[in-house]
């Protein structure tokens, strides 16, 4: 249903022979930003991180409420002394959202920052 | 029973030392003539640190501290589960919310979903979705207040809350009035270190007392729970049946999707420059949760271990008391006197971050851009934010005084479950999907709201049940309390038919500006 790839498809084609092409209002011109690869290219690099990393963290969550719905035995299952799976999983949730974070924000910072400045700088 | 702990008169105290310094605050960052920017969102000029606790500020409710530690110190094991349902949820939007909201929008969720559709009916229907989910989140922080009144400050006689609740919304009247959200954002920043730091002592308290071994302290809150050891083990809130199963992965899944729908959340990524602050925001929100829900995870245990499931139940309040009676176990008057003025702060901020939310959403949505077409001025865009401030205030004084001691816990996953089901899938197709057009968003954020209210309707929170809405009448057929996982896709569903179902291709042109303000932040002229 979303437009996954974030590649320029067929369609986009379309926006070249619109009427409001032809007029150019003062401003940025952003259909012609929107097909530019350096655009293209930054949004390919954000949906490519930030689409699988959802479906990834949102499973996961999944998973662990089924578990705890579904499989109680399991997560009763006692570890060390009184701590049982459930909470060691519980806590992992904790350390999995607290990774995603610092690793989105690291490859925002390497990744996506530079494009974005880079593209500002060219079209301001 | 008389549980009475404490001394009311250090709690009041307490609570009005933070209420002054707060509106002594609240007045001196205020601007005297302030614009429509200054008003809605203090210029946009917060950093990311401060507007991350502020982000904490506007979610941590009343529900999230009292709530789920005393949902972990009588049932154990489930209550933590919300706790992780409500972190979690922050991912949501740190990948694919807050950058893309921040650099598309300037007030309101409205401004996003209408960006490149019809603006008037996709504006009406945002301004719809944001005045419900608001209107249900603030009932139940304001009916949630009338018992923590009676726990805290020892007035127990349906007039002396009546009272208290009032004032408590007057309050909240004057910080949104007088400060705007330049002193609304401080107000929940102040809450926001007050919480966290309150919480982050009793923790280390707690672990300390049992010689920071977390088993030991488990088989103590087990020991002293009339559950015994079934508190450490899911099932102890929720239940074994099938229909409990599914209930509490319907909760489960508003919870997860909810938060990056919820107004005022959205909201508060206007309140910083650009989209790299908005990103901070959400990364300082998401460390200082962390703190907070793992320390409500043992605060909830210590309370089990240290005052136990049964004078927890006896005390006024019941549940809701855990985590007052713990501090008062652990840290005497005192404490207790600060953990109340925490509460009561986190209700006052809560509520008062809903009603600016509200009341920027009917000047900017419906007055200036549904009534004005656009072309109100600024100056009266504030001033009928301001006059629907004071209509949204009373409502909640009113909605507040008559919920009084009604269970509208359900209410708080209900909000979950609107935001989820309306906004999350609008946002989402809007932000990402080129085709989604005009007639995609009005299915789905009305089939949405419409499908959550219809089922709630139907369910077992409404009629049945002793403990429903009308206990006498029996027109429940759908048989879980939170209908996330029916209405949620449902939206979805009805997003993606309005949209391929329609002829309507949408604005190219405006689908770009959208496209590339959203990633780079570029403003046309």
């Amino acid at each position: 249903m979303t437009h996954w790839s974030g590649r320029t498809t067929s369609a986009r084609f379309d926006g070249i022979d619109s009427p409001g092409e032809i007029e150019e209002p003062e401003g940025p011109d952003f259909v012609r930003i929107q097909q530019s690869d350096e655009f293209v290219r930054l949004r390919s690099v954000l949906r490519r991180f930030v689409f699988p990393v959802a479906l990834l963290f949102f499973g996961w969550y999944l998973g662990f409420v089924v578990l705890a719905a579904y499989f109680a035995e399991f997560m009763s299952h006692r570890l060390v002394g009184a701590i049982n799976v459930g909470l060691v999983l519980g806590l992992l949730q904790f350390v999995s959202t607290l990774l995603i974070t610092l690793w989105y924000r690291s490859y925002a910072r390497r990744r996506i920052d530079p494009r974005v400045a880079a593209l500002r700088k060219a079209h301001s | 029973m008389s549980t009475d702990v404490g001394s009311p008169g250090l709690n009041m105290a307490v609570f009005g030392l933070f209420v002054v310094v707060t509106l002594v605050i609240v007045a001196n960052v205020n601007r005297r003539h302030a614009t429509a920017n200054d008003y809605f969102t203090a210029g946009g000029a917060f950093g990311g640190g401060k507007n991350g606790l502020a982000l904490s500020g506007d979610f941590l409710s009343a529900a999230s501290f009292l709530g789920i530690a005393g949902a972990i110190a009588i049932h154990g094991y489930d209550g933590f589960l919300f706790s992780i349902g409500f972190l979690v949820a922050w991912l949501v939007n740190l990948l694919l919310i807050a950058e893309l909201v921040r650099n598309t929008g300037r007030f309101t969720m409205g401004d996003v979903l209408s960006y490149r559709m019809r603006a008037r009916p996709v504006r009406a229907a945002a301004a719809t979705s944001t005045l419900v989910i608001s209107f249900f989140y603030m009932l139940a922080q304001m009916a949630g207040a009338g018992g923590v009144v009676a726990l805290l400050l020892g007035v127990h006689d349906g007039t002396g809350q009546a009272v208290v609740i009032t004032v408590v919304g007057v309050v909240m009247m004057l910080y949104v009035l007088v400060g705007g959200m330049r002193g609304t954002t401080w107000v929940q920043i102040i809450k926001a270190a007050m919480l966290v730091l309150c919480v982050a002592l009793m923790t280390v308290f707690l672990l300390g007392k049992f010689g920071f071994d977390l088993s030991a302290l488990l088989r103590q809150a087990a020991a002293n729970n009339v559950k015994g050891e079934r508190i450490l083990d899911p099932g102890g809130m929720f239940g074994r049946s099938g229909t409990s199963k599914l209930n509490f992965i319907s909760l489960a899944l508003a919870l997860v999707l909810g938060a990056a729908g919820l107004p005022h959340v959205l909201m508060r990524f206007y309140t910083v420059p650009n989209a790299v602050q908005a990103r901070r925001s959400v990364i300082w929100a998401v460390g200082t949760m962390t703190v907070f829900y793992l320390a409500t995870l043992i605060i909830g245990y210590g309370a089990s271990a240290l005052v136990g499931s049964r004078r927890i139940l006896s005390a006024t309040g019941g549940q809701n008391s855990a985590a007052p009676l713990l501090a008062y176990e652990i840290g005497g008057t005192l404490l207790l006197g600060v953990v109340a003025a925490v509460a009561f702060a986190t209700i006052l901020a809560v509520v008062a971050g809903l009603t600016l939310t509200a009341s920027a959403s009917f000047a900017h949505d419906v007055y200036a851009n549904i009534f004005k077409r656009g072309r109100a001025n600024p100056g009266s865009e504030v001033r009928v934010a301001r006059l629907t401030a004071v209509v949204v205030g009373g409502l909640a004084i009113a909605g507040g005084i008559l919920a009084n001691g009604q269970n509208v816990a359900f209410l708080v996953g209900l909000a979950f479950a609107f935001a989820a089901s309306a906004n999350l899938s609008t946002l989402l197709y809007s932000l990402f999907w080129r085709r989604f057009n005009t007639s995609g968003t009005l299915w789905g954020m009305y089939g949405g709201l419409v499908s959550c209210l219809a089922l709630v309707a139907v369910s077992p929170v409404v009629s049945g049940r002793p403990w429903s809405l009308f206990p006498s009448v029996d027109f429940a057929w759908f048989p879980l309390s939170n209908p996330g996982i029916v209405s949620i896709p449902v939206s979805f569903v009805l997003g993606f038919l309005g949209t391929v179902l329609s002829r309507d291709k949408g604005d190219e042109r405006k689908q770009a500006e959208m496209e590339v303000r959203s990633l780079t932040g570029l403003t046309p002229s």
